[in-house]
């Protein structure tokens, strides 16, 4: 199964990075295969709006059937479901660690936003249109 | 003269001033439109009768997923990520979707239509002698730009029209700020008024619209204000001190204009600086 974590940089040994939309990498690992680590800048980092359901499109386009993330928004939540990417959360420590805890079925399923829209940017005043 | 009345901020009296200029020169074929559409409230002054209502929806793009093969060009035209293309279904983000068309244009398939999406309405009316139009945008609607082109369209060209503009300084402010030939940024003389005016004087001048200043309550600040626009060469065109009878009248929702004489001449006088800096703005 290809996993994608989230996380601050690249390879099995970056931190993890709680946000989804808005994280800076996607690491994606083989869970059957160690060997196989892409890691794939998420170019919809600093995005107005909408970080969330363009990670989940670019995440759908690499084939990914499960994220591994700290926090995720409603709409986000709702595009990796029409993407049948199954969403684990509880993720500590490097990219490294949270294969190991998914291997070890210590990740949580989630099925529903675990924040608010918009929780992930950093400049929450204005900027709407 | 398309004149917008702008603030960094909501609260400093930006709507007061426009309401009293406009009626304090009502004889004059003035039309106000209210571009406040999130929270309008110059009408709360005026109670006009209005003479039409006009629904305003923008066009939402709809898949046809008998055509569409998941191509992602949408997704990849869409300037606001108002799409996502998810495996076997096109998500459309209805919040973030400015109904530009691009989508549907540029779709290989032809397999996008659009459908209208109601997002307010535009009334237009009287009250007084001035012609008065305002729009309202549906609670939760996100997306105001479109609902304030649609009350400037429905304003007459031949008339000098002042514009409520939006508080804040971000796409609203700059859709109704298209087209107009002066500014007035009202602020007050405190450091949360300096650093709003700061951020819409940083916006005029990004957009090139000449402007001009009007402090509001000069005297419960500081003198910050009037520094900051004799540094950048903004012109300071009045000052309205704290008044009883503007305050009160405020409160009771009257244009304290058609109340007391004095006051009619000020707002007279506001307008004639107005006047008078804009032609000293055009011959730069
Ligand atoms: S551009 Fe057209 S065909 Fe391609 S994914 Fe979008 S709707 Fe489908
Ligand atoms: S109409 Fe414009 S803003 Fe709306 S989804 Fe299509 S491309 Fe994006």
């Amino acid at each position: 199964m290809k996993l994608a974590v989230c996380a601050k940089g690249e390879g099995l040994s970056a931190q993890v990075d709680e946000r989804f939309g808005r994280c800076i990498f996607f690491v994606i690992v083989d869970t059957e295969n160690e060997e196989s680590v892409v890691s794939i800048r998420n170019s919809n980092a600093d995005a107005a709006g909408g970080a969330g359901p363009q990670a989940a499109q670019l995440l759908a386009g690499v084939g990914a059937d499960a994220v591994a993330l700290g926090n995720v928004g409603p709409n986000a939540a709702e595009a990796l479901k029409t993407a049948k990417i199954e969403v684990f959360t509880g993720i500590v420590g490097t990219v490294a660690n949270v294969v190991q805890q998914f291997r070890e079925g210590k990740l949580v399923l989630l099925t529903e936003a675990t924040v608010p829209s918009h929780a992930g940017m950093k400049n929450r005043r204005g900027g709407k249109g | 003269m398309k004149l917008l009345i702008a603030s960094g901020k909501g609260g400093t009296g930006k709507t007061t001033v426009a309401v009293n200029l406009a009626l304090a020169m009502a004889e004059k074929k003035i039309q106000l439109l209210d571009c406040d559409v999130e929270e309008p409230n110059a009408h709360l002054f005026l109670n006009p009768e209005y003479s039409s209502e006009v629904e305003i929806g923008i066009p939402v793009p709809s898949v046809d997923y008998s055509k569409c093969n998941f191509c992602g060009r949408c997704a990849e035209v869409c300037m606001f990520n108002a799409l996502a293309v998810l495996k076997d279904q096109v998500m459309v983000l209805r919040e973030l979707c400015h109904g530009c068309g691009s989508c549907a244009y540029l779709c290989p398939q032809k397999a996008i239509h659009e459908i209208e999406c109601p997002i307010g309405q535009v009334e237009a009316g009287k009250a007084y002698q001035l012609d008065f139009i305002h729009g309202r945008l549906n609670p939760g609607e996100a997306m105001s730009p479109p609902l304030i082109n649609a009350v400037k369209k429905a304003a007459a060209v031949d008339r000098i029209t002042i514009i409520d503009a939006p508080p804040g300084t971000s796409c609203p402010v700059v859709s109704a700020a298209a087209g107009c030939d002066y500014c007035l940024l009202v602020t007050e003389p405190t450091p949360f008024g300096l650093n709003d005016l700061d951020l819409a004087y940083q916006m005029v001048l990004k957009l090139g619209t000449p402007a001009g200043v009007l402090i509001n309550r000069c005297d419960i600040g500081d003198c910050a204000v009037e520094d900051y626009c004799n540094n950048n060469g903004l012109p300071l065109l009045y000052k309205i001190p704290w008044d009883m009878d503007l305050a009160r009248l405020y409160a009771r929702g009257e244009p304290v204009v058609l109340h007391i004489p004095v006051w009619k001449d000020r707002f007279r006088e506001i307008f004639f600086h107005i006047q008078a800096a804009r032609k000293v703005a055009m011959r730069r």
